[in-house]
């Protein structure tokens, strides 16, 4: 393992060690008095009414995959951006083409109402 | 090797230690700023000036009554506000936040780590705390939080990638991906002054994804109560704050360090020049967070997807145009 990620493996160690402590630490000091109201879901004092695991509009669903698209174009921009001094024209007009191609996706996304909410 | 590791742990205990203490004291710093912008004097009472407030703040919700709701799915619930607070707080790994200083008559650099993929550590750590929030809402079996946490996660990925794209024309300049390479490559001029577009983009993503207003639609208190973390008590309620809190700090020392020169700065040592900028966006997030109403979720979709998106697009393509030109 290359010697400049040891430091990192180490803060998550302590990041963990903290998050683990806090959470043991607040079960030990806080009272314990449970009682079926209180660990009912909160609705605002009312009873609630049905259940949570319900459905949810499809639009969310749609929005992921579209990020995971450009995603995946961001993550090939990051290299490309590091040698574009050596690449120069004939790497910018690469990308441009790239870049077009997405656009027209993005552009039919939002010709099919994918990008609208009502 | 010895001395590494002993220098390595006394480096990491340092900025945790500093990282931590920030965040409580941000806290407090937003209460009095707030109160001050709205005519009000904020916390006074607990220490001269409210200063011991956030210990105070601290010890109340270690000694609150840790709720687990009968119909939370136990294990998913108890793991989110892990999985929201651990990402939050080894991003810092990677920020430089001062060049070299001369201690015992060693040199030593003044950041934890410089990875030779800085910025993508930074960002494939970031997106991992849309996890905790997701895994928060749908845990509790709340409606609300289960809405809070949707909305929460269509935001953060819409505006993770306008993010993403913003700083390609800054790595464009620098031509690294560490952040140590990239501060360098401002000594001359700060890449806010290349890349103003870019700059504007990053800062309106940046408040985005650390949900802040006015773009804090996931906690909408007025319709949501208080999206993904309602069930949250205790502890556990705060270690989402902390998680927001780190993440404000870690954007803004980003920002420092892509756009403003990181620790570079006349007269004053660097370290001293890192903090003054990064307080200068901290300071910046408040003053929105009282200053701006909050977006309408449509809008704040629309223009993620239909401004941002293409304007940084756009920025890429001048970016390249300009460079290939000269």
């Amino acid at each position: 393992m290359p010697i400049e990620y040891l430091p990192i493996l180490a803060l998550i160690v302590l990041a963990v060690l903290f998050a683990l402590g806090t959470l043991l630490m607040s079960s030990i000091f806080g009272p314990k008095r449970p009682t079926p109201e209180k660990l009912s879901p909160y609705e605002c004092g009312i009873t609630p009414v049905g259940t949570a695991r319900e459905r949810f509009s499809v639009k969310f669903y749609l929005i992921a995959m579209l990020f995971i698209v450009f995603d995946i174009e961001i993550v090939f921009l990051y290299p490309w951006a590091v040698v574009f001094r050596q690449l120069r024209l004939f790497g910018l007009i690469e990308m441009a083409i790239f870049i077009l191609i997405l656009c027209i996706g993005l552009c039919y996304a939002w010709k099919k109402g994918g990008l609208e909410w009502e | 090797m010895f001395e590494f590791i002993i220098i390595m742990l006394v480096k990491i205990a340092v900025v945790f230690g500093a990282l931590l203490l920030t965040v409580a004291y941000l806290t407090w710093l937003e209460r009095k700023v707030i109160g001050d912008i709205q005519v009000r004097l904020g916390p006074m009472r607990v220490g001269y000036h409210g200063l011991l407030q956030p210990i105070a703040d601290g010890l109340k919700l270690l000694f609150k009554e840790d709720i687990i709701p009968a119909e939370a799915d136990r294990t998913v619930y108890l793991l989110a506000p892990l999985v929201a607070i651990i990402p939050a707080l080894i991003s810092f790994a990677v920020i430089p936040f001062g060049s070299q200083v001369k201690i015992l008559g060693r040199t030593i650099d003044l950041y934890i780590t410089d990875v030779n993929i800085g910025i993508l550590f930074i960002f494939a750590v970031a997106s991992l705390g849309v996890y905790g929030i997701v895994l928060a809402g749908w845990s509790s079996n709340n409606k609300y939080s289960l809405l809070g946490a949707m909305r929460s996660s269509a935001q953060m990925i819409s505006y993770e990638l306008s993010m993403g794209l913003s700083i390609v024309g800054v790595l464009m300049m620098a031509q690294s991906l560490s952040l140590v390479q990239i501060v360098k490559a401002q000594s001359v001029v700060w890449f806010i002054l290349l890349q103003p577009v870019g700059f504007l983009i990053y800062l309106i993503c940046a408040v985005a994804e650390t949900n802040r207003a006015p773009f804090d639609l996931p906690e909408a208190e007025t319709e949501l109560v208080a999206g993904f973390h309602v069930e949250y008590s205790s502890m556990k309620f705060a270690l989402f704050f902390l998680a927001e809190y780190a993440n404000i700090v870690t954007v803004s020392a980003l920002a420092t360090t892509l756009f403003l020169g990181g620790w570079q700065g006349p007269l004053l040592p660097p370290v001293a020049w890192f903090l003054l900028k990064v307080f200068a966006f901290i300071f910046l997030f408040v003053w929105l967070r009282a200053t701006l109403p909050r977006f309408r979720y449509d809008q704040l979709m629309g223009f993620g997807w239909k401004v941002l998106l293409p304007v940084s697009l756009a920025n890429i393509l001048v970016t390249g145009l300009i460079m290939a030109w000269r």
